[in-house]
Parts: structure tokens; sequence; C-alpha cells
């Protein structure tokens, strides 16, 4: 009995260590298709679902052709994209179409799948998320542990914590009905673009974030915070000086974990990025990002492009695996 | 200098402490103020055929406790060979750090994962295929619990079993389980607070269903799905069930989570 449990409690521990070995083994094998036969080119390739007949002149599937031309041409219809629920109505039905346009495209022509962007929208709206929330988040850290009365940072961490635990799909809703109009009132444009996307995906990291950091803050020994305030430093300088120093690791590793959080994030972001396979230009154009392309294209999809979808969906595993065991292993490993 | 260099920086830090502030409870109150409008008796009786939520409010109930089923037992036993078993041996770090990637590796691809595993082959999405992803997706969250839990028993309760002769197993069970009980639990609630409000490894695997089943061979309904599909729909009364879905879900996850912070309270 004994050495049974011990067995069946290794076996347990080694799910771990399968689980992750699967899914990287699966998603290679489904992807294989597409890694045969785009390779690397797979990661610089901007054409997403067109068909390149013997003239080699592209021929775009009937894919998103309602609201976007799909290549290179970024004369967005900037009216359709504005009505944000027609537009998402639009590219729902539009994958149906999809689906059945490239099966059939196979048969006479090549069709090429490429992931550029995909990939060039989830680095960028990761970027603006990271922008927008580090210094907010570092705000609210330095407020919560530094500033603020007990009496204040008590409820305020707590409400920080809480707003962690809601689930993304709540702030992509939000983003898609308020704040996406919000901010185009501000810079015009259509409401559900890159800008709003990264944004959206700010806020939500941003009490993820902001209570990681505080709690490296806080491993500041009082000692040290005394000593400094004794030979007449502000607290700036404190802050500056004593505590970012001691907490260094601790507050980068939280913001790399955060980071790994927002390039895996869907449904923040599927609702407020317009879900359109569009190289975006400027900031207020719609795009997309791979969780979304995923996320709006998995179910319908077969053959080629489901194996292309695998291959960004490795692509995706990969770099959010090298993302937080980066974070994991080289700032936060001391935790332990 | 120095002075104003402090104020303006301690001022910025508050502005941004509330600025921050500002957003979540934007969202609070927006949610708040669309959900309460449309919650009434009738959206907890009828299904989505119908303009309610009840079958997707107990789909979604059933798939997290279906991945609980799963996903608990598993990740004890796990967390259990880290404290107990492995006696912190190279394996056991490493299984703990993978454990601890995995809790942030992306959930759309886990989805992408089950989708290969159990909806493709099978040829149609099913309830199975989204409890498992669920359950992958807590695995991790429940051995780091175990794992951290049990190491907060102290030593002597350990040798005090194995003194009067009890085999390692039992003292696992009767006396170090027992006593870690209170933050396992902890632990659990905030697991399940996790899944239940996670939608991007269901959207293709469980899928979603206008009716009301238990079935879980076919497509099953699931709140966080439908909150997506409805929202983008153009009719007004469809939105605003959404947002009663979104509602509902919110104040529920809130709460457990605060039940959970309670329990942790009141046990110190």
């Amino acid at each position: 009995m004994e050495t049974l449990f011990k067995r069946l409690s290794e076996i347990s521990a080694s799910t771990i260590l399968l689980i992750l070995l699967a899914i990287f083994v699966v998603l290679y094998i489904q992807a294989k298709p597409a890694i045969e036969k785009y390779g690397l080119h797979f990661l610089v390739e901007s054409k997403w679902g067109v068909s390149v007949d013997k003239n080699n002149t592209p021929n775009v599937v009937k894919e998103k052709v309602n609201n976007t031309s799909t290549i290179q041409d970024d004369t967005l219809d900037e009216d359709l994209a504005d009505d944000s629920l027609d537009e998402d109505i639009a590219i729902e039905d539009d994958d149906a179409l999809a689906a059945a346009g490239v099966e059939k495209n196979t048969q006479n022509s090549d069709v090429v799948y490429g992931g550029l962007i995909p990939i060039v929208g989830t680095i960028l709206s990761t970027l603006i998320a990271m922008i927008f929330a580090v210094p907010i988040a570092m705000g609210i850290a330095i407020f919560l542990s530094e500033i603020a009365p007990p009496f204040i940072a008590k409820p305020v961490g707590i409400a920080i914590e809480l707003l962690a635990a809601i689930p993304s799909i709540i702030y992509g809703m939000w983003g898609l009905f308020y704040f996406g109009p919000f901010i185009s009132k501000i810079v015009g444009g259509s409401s559900v673009n890159l800008l709003v996307a990264g944004l959206v995906l700010g806020i939500m990291i941003i009490p993820f974030m902001a209570s990681l950091t505080r709690d490296s803050m806080k491993t500041t020994p009082n000692v040290l915070k005394e000593s400094a305030y004794a030979m007449g430093a502000t607290k700036f300088e404190v802050i500056k000086d004593v505590i970012f120093p001691y907490a260094k690791q601790g507050i980068i590793g939280s913001m790399i974990l955060a980071l790994g959080r927002a390039l895996g994030e869907t449904m923040a972001v599927a609702f407020v990025i317009g879900g359109v396979f569009n190289f975006p230009h400027k900031l207020t154009d719609p795009t997309v990002s791979i969780p979304v392309v995923l996320a709006n294209n998995f179910a319908e999809s077969s053959g080629l492009s489901l194996a292309a979808l695998f291959y960004l969906a490795l692509i995706l595993f990969v770099i959010s695996f090298i993302v937080i065991s980066f974070a994991k292993f080289y700032f936060l490993r001391d935790k332990k | 200098m120095r002075l104003i260099i402090n104020k303006i920086i301690l001022i910025l830090s508050t502005l941004a402490a509330i600025l921050g502030l500002i957003f979540l409870f934007w969202i609070l109150i927006t949610l708040t103020i669309k959900g309460v409008k449309a919650i009434n008796l009738y959206i907890f009786t009828h299904d989505l055929v119908d303009n309610g939520l009840r079958n997707l409010l107990v789909g979604q109930l059933v798939l997290a406790l279906i991945a609980i089923l799963i996903g608990v037992p598993i990740g004890m036993i796990a967390g259990i060979y880290l404290q107990e078993y492995s006696f912190n041996n190279k394996f056991a770090k490493f299984i703990r750090n993978l454990s601890d990637v995995m809790m942030s590796a992306p959930s759309i691809v886990i989805g992408t994962f089950v989708y290969a595993i159990l909806v493709n082959p099978i040829g149609h999405m099913n309830g199975w295929a989204g409890a498992i992803a669920l359950a992958i997706l807590m695995l991790p969250i429940v051995v780091r619990t175990t794992d951290d839990m049990l190491g907060l028993v102290p030593k002597e309760l350990r040798e005090a079993g194995v003194a009067i002769g009890a085999p390692k197993y039992r003292v696992i069970f009767d006396i170090i389980i027992r006593a870690a009980k209170v933050g396992i639990m902890t632990g659990l609630l905030l697991a399940f607070a996790r899944i239940i409000g996670e939608t991007a490894p269901l959207l293709f695997t469980s899928g979603n269903s206008q009716y009301f089943t238990l079935n879980l061979n076919e497509e099953f309904p699931s709140l966080t799905v439908a909150i997506y599909n409805l929202a983008t729909m153009p009719d007004k009364h469809l939105v605003d069930i959404a947002w009663a879905g979104a509602f509902i879900l919110t104040f529920f996850v809130l709460i457990i989570n605060l039940i959970g912070r309670y329990i942790v309270k009141d046990k110190k």
C-alpha cells in the first residue's frame, strides 16, 4: 500500500511533464503539414488564406472580404469598421464562407498562409499594454507599499487583487462597449483597433502586475529603509536607491510574468482588436493577434488552414514558454 | 530641489494609483448598472433558446465541477509527492518549476491541444473536451497550492506520526492533510474561481449549446462562450442578456475570492 501510493504520487507529478511534452508534440504533429510547406518563411509571410495561381497573382479568398481587402491594402473601410457590432458579426459569418472557400481553392491553386500579421499584432498589442501598464502598476505599487497609510493601503490592495480575478472576457466586453468608443472619440478612427486592444490588455494586467510588484517591494527589510531615512533621504530617494535596487529582480520578474500573460491573452483582446488580417500601419488600424486568430477561425478550419493555425499556436506556446521560463528562472528564482 | 522631486514623484504615483482605480471601478460600475437592469427571474428559469441563461449557468458549473473531479486528485497527489516523497530532489525541483511555467501558459493553446486530441478524432465538440481543458488549466494551480500548504505543516507532526508506527501514507492523509486542510480548501476555491471564468479553452472544445443538456458527449452549453457570442450580436436584447451573464459571472467569481480570503484571515 505504501509503495503503491508512492508510485501513484510519482506518476501524478510526472503528468505535469507529460502534459507539457504532449502539448508540444501534438501541436508540432498537427502543424507539420504547414511547417513542411512554409518552413520559417511562415514567420515573415503576411498573406493569410490567399490563393496564388500559376501566374503568381494573388487572389483574395473570400476571407473577411466584407471588411478589409486582406493584403497590403490599408484603404480600410473605416465606416464599416466604425460599427464594431456589425463588423464582428460579419467576421463570424465570413469564417464559415472562408473555410469553404479555402477548401475549394486548394484543389486548383496554392493557398498561402503566413503568420506575420498575427505575430506583429501580438507583439505590438503586448508592447502597447506594457508601455501603458508598467508606469501605472509601479505607481500603484509605490502608493500601496510606501505612501498610503495602512487603513487606505489595505482595502485598496484587496480591491486591486480582486480586480485581478475578474475574468478577462469582462474586460473585453467593457472595452468593446465603453472603452473603445471612448478612445475613438479622443484619437479618432474606429472603436476596435490595435491601440484599444493594447490599452484594454494593459488595464487587464495592471492589477496583476501591481500586486506582484508591491509584494516584491515589501520584501525590502525595514532596517535598510530606516537607515536611509535616518540619513535624511526623502521618500523618493529611499524608493529609488534602497527599495528598487533591493527588489529589482522581483520587480523585473513580475513585469515579465505580466508580459507573458498579455502575450497569450485571448478574450480581452478578441472583442476589441478588430479580428481582421490587416497589417497595422498606424495605431488606430484594426488587426489581429495570434490568440484571436485561433479563437475566431479554429472551429471552422480544416486541412492546411487548420495546420497553419496549429503552427501559430505552437509559435505562441514556444514564445510564452520562453518568456515565462526566463522570468521564473532568471529573476524569480531566489524566492524558492 | 530634492524635496520638489520627491513631491512630484509621490504625487505622480498617487495619481497613477487613482487612475488605475478609476479604470477598474469604471468596469465594475458599468457592469453593475448594465447587469442589474437585465437580471430578472425569467433568465434563471429559461434556456438560451428562449433568451434565458439557465442552461448556460448549469453548463458552466458542470464543466468546472468535472474539471475539479479530474484535476484536483491528480494535482493534490502530485503536490504530496513534491512535498513528502521527493526529498526535494532534482526531479521535484524540475516539476515544481515546470508547473509554475504551465500555470502561465496561454489558455487558448491548451484549448488547441485538447481540440487535437479529443475533438478532431471524435469529429465534433463535446463537453468532456471542455472539462478536460479546464482540468489541465487548473492542475498546476492545485499542485502549487498543495505543495505550499503541506510545506507549512510543522515537521514535528510528521515525526510524531511516524514515531507511533504509522505508515507514511497514513501520516499524510490522517495528519498532514488535516493540518493543512483550510489552506488547501482555500487554494481549491481560488482555482475554481480561476477556471469558472475561462472562455478561451472552451471556445472550440465544448463549444456552446442553445438547449439544456447534461450529455457531455455533445456540444455543451457554457456561459462564457455564450457571452462572447451574444455580446457581438446586433440584437440589443441579446446583448443585454450577455451583460446579465457577465454580471452574474463576475460577482460569483468575486464572492468566491472574498470567501477564500475570509477563510485565510479567519485561520490567522
